[in-house]
């Protein structure tokens, strides 16, 4: 505890750094997921090989798939960000596939015999009424990133894995705490503030 | 006009001219293409020959989306958009064509009015709020809410019970003669297309077998479709009967 409260500062920047990384981890991660959901809803014969490439990844241990991301993008925040980017999608391709699909048939066919565009579609119905699994998916996606994203302690792109990893090495057991505290904390914390949202959402639209 | 994998046409040889203004009736059993027909209209099923026309305009050439916002489209599902109001969906098609809100305001209102459901009380509520009937008097006015020429109606009556069912084909008979619309509605339910139509395509196995007013198809009807009238009857006197019992 003294050690927590001696270094209250470096904590706080550190547990920045480690919200940045996992949210740009989760940005590029959803980009990507939603071209290759795209892509597998336009193509379905192209689920099968999608969704086990994301399954193949997602089996790889995050340090080996950490240790060849540096190899190519050097050490710091970028080859961290490719990995929590890699990991998400076998969460997020499913996730928002699934979502988009559950949307009931006889709203769509409304959708479209009113006459709204693919693009109105997409926005004002397919994507309101999938946002409870969406969010379901990003809240799961989320807990896992901040969990792998401690790795950037390994490669000098900060975040409370870095705290952690020089514990360990010191054997001092506050300072690891004082990392992997927070690290738990910050999963906690947006576990519940995604499946609020979750919530919301879904009293929006249950019919 | 033939599905993948099907093993004949849906729709074939039809040919058929609906008057303006009136309110046309498809029936048939299911699968004899009376919903695949509807559907070419608003070119939510593109046939693989053959022209629609709605006017003078092969709906071919037009833009689909533009198209779809001048013909209303009442599902047997209803479809209404479970996340949002009542308002908003009456709203639709006005907000897709830009009205601006005061505009839609007092037409979601006067559209309420029009299919039996008292502004104050329902604007603000959501389709799950709604019994079956309700929800398809909602769906019934986000169709008509742009006044759009042509409204076509796939089974609309279908999922909700005989007594409600028919205070909602006196509706719509209503409401059909104080718009000036051209009404085409497909149903297999032949006292219902005997109740509301003008004029009758009575479809078989993708054609037409026979059309015309109701009188004419009553008076000279092809064989088959005198045996769907007798049929119709013997199960409405079934029905009655269970009623009693």
């Amino acid at each position: 505890m003294s050690y927590l409260s001696g270094h209250m500062g470096e904590i706080g920047a550190l547990t920045l750094q480690h919200l940045a990384l996992t949210l740009a981890g989760l940005a590029l991660g959803l980009a990507v997921a939603a071209l290759l959901a795209w892509l597998v809803m336009r193509v379905p014969q192209s689920g099968t090989p999608v969704f086990a490439s994301a399954g193949v990844i997602y089996t790889i241990p995050s340090l080996a798939l950490l240790a060849v991301a540096v190899r190519y993008l050097g050490l710091g925040f970028w080859p961290v960000v490719l990995i929590l980017a890699a990991y998400a999608q076998f969460i997020l391709v499913r996730g928002i596939v699934t979502a988009l699909r559950e949307v009931p048939e006889a709203q769509l066919d409304a959708a479209r015999g009113l006459g709204m565009s693919a693009t109105q579609e997409l926005w004002r119905v397919r994507l309101p009424l999938a946002a409870p699994v969406l969010l379901g998916s990003i809240r799961l996606a989320t807990v896992a990133l901040i969990a792998i994203a401690t790795l950037g302690g390994y490669v000098g792109a900060g975040g409370l894995g870095s705290e952690i990893f020089l514990g360990l090495q010191r054997q001092y057991l506050a300072q690891t705490l004082a990392g992997s505290i927070p690290v738990a904390a910050l999963a906690v914390i947006a576990d519940a503030a995604l499946r609020t949202a979750e919530r919301i959402a879904m009293r929006r639209i249950s019919g | 006009m033939r599905y993948p994998r099907a093993d004949r046409n849906a729709v074939d040889g039809v040919s058929v001219e609906i008057p303006a203004g009136s309110f046309t009736v498809f029936v048939g059993p299911s699968g004899c293409g009376k919903s695949t027909l509807l559907r070419t209209v608003n070119r939510l099923v593109v046939p693989q020959s053959g022209r629609v026309f709605v006017g003078d305009d092969d709906v071919a050439a037009m833009n689909a989306v533009d198209l779809r916002r001048g013909i209303g489209y009442v599902i047997q599902a209803v479809g209404l958009f479970t996340h949002m109001t009542v308002a908003q969906n009456v709203g639709v098609v006005p907000t897709l064509l830009r009205w601006d809100r005061a505009r839609i305001q007092a037409r979601v209102d006067e559209l309420l009015g029009l299919v039996g459901l008292e502004p104050a009380r329902y604007r603000n509520r959501y389709p799950r709020e709604l019994s079956g009937g309700e929800q398809q008097r909602v769906g019934v006015a986000r169709a008509i809410a742009a006044e759009p020429p042509v409204l076509l109606m796939d089974e609309p009556f279908g999922a909700v019970d005989a007594i409600v069912r028919r205070s909602l084909q006196d509706e719509i008979r209503r409401i059909a003669s104080t718009l000036n619309t051209t009404i085409l509605f497909v149903t297999h339910d032949v006292d219902e297309a005997l109740r509301l139509a003008d004029r009758i395509v009575v479809m078989r196995e993708g054609r037409i077998e026979q059309h015309g007013s109701p009188e004419e198809l009553l008076q000279v009807p092809t064989p088959y479709v005198a045996q769907m009238f007798a049929i119709d009857s013997e199960l409405r006197k079934y029905d009655a009967l269970r009623r009693v019992l």
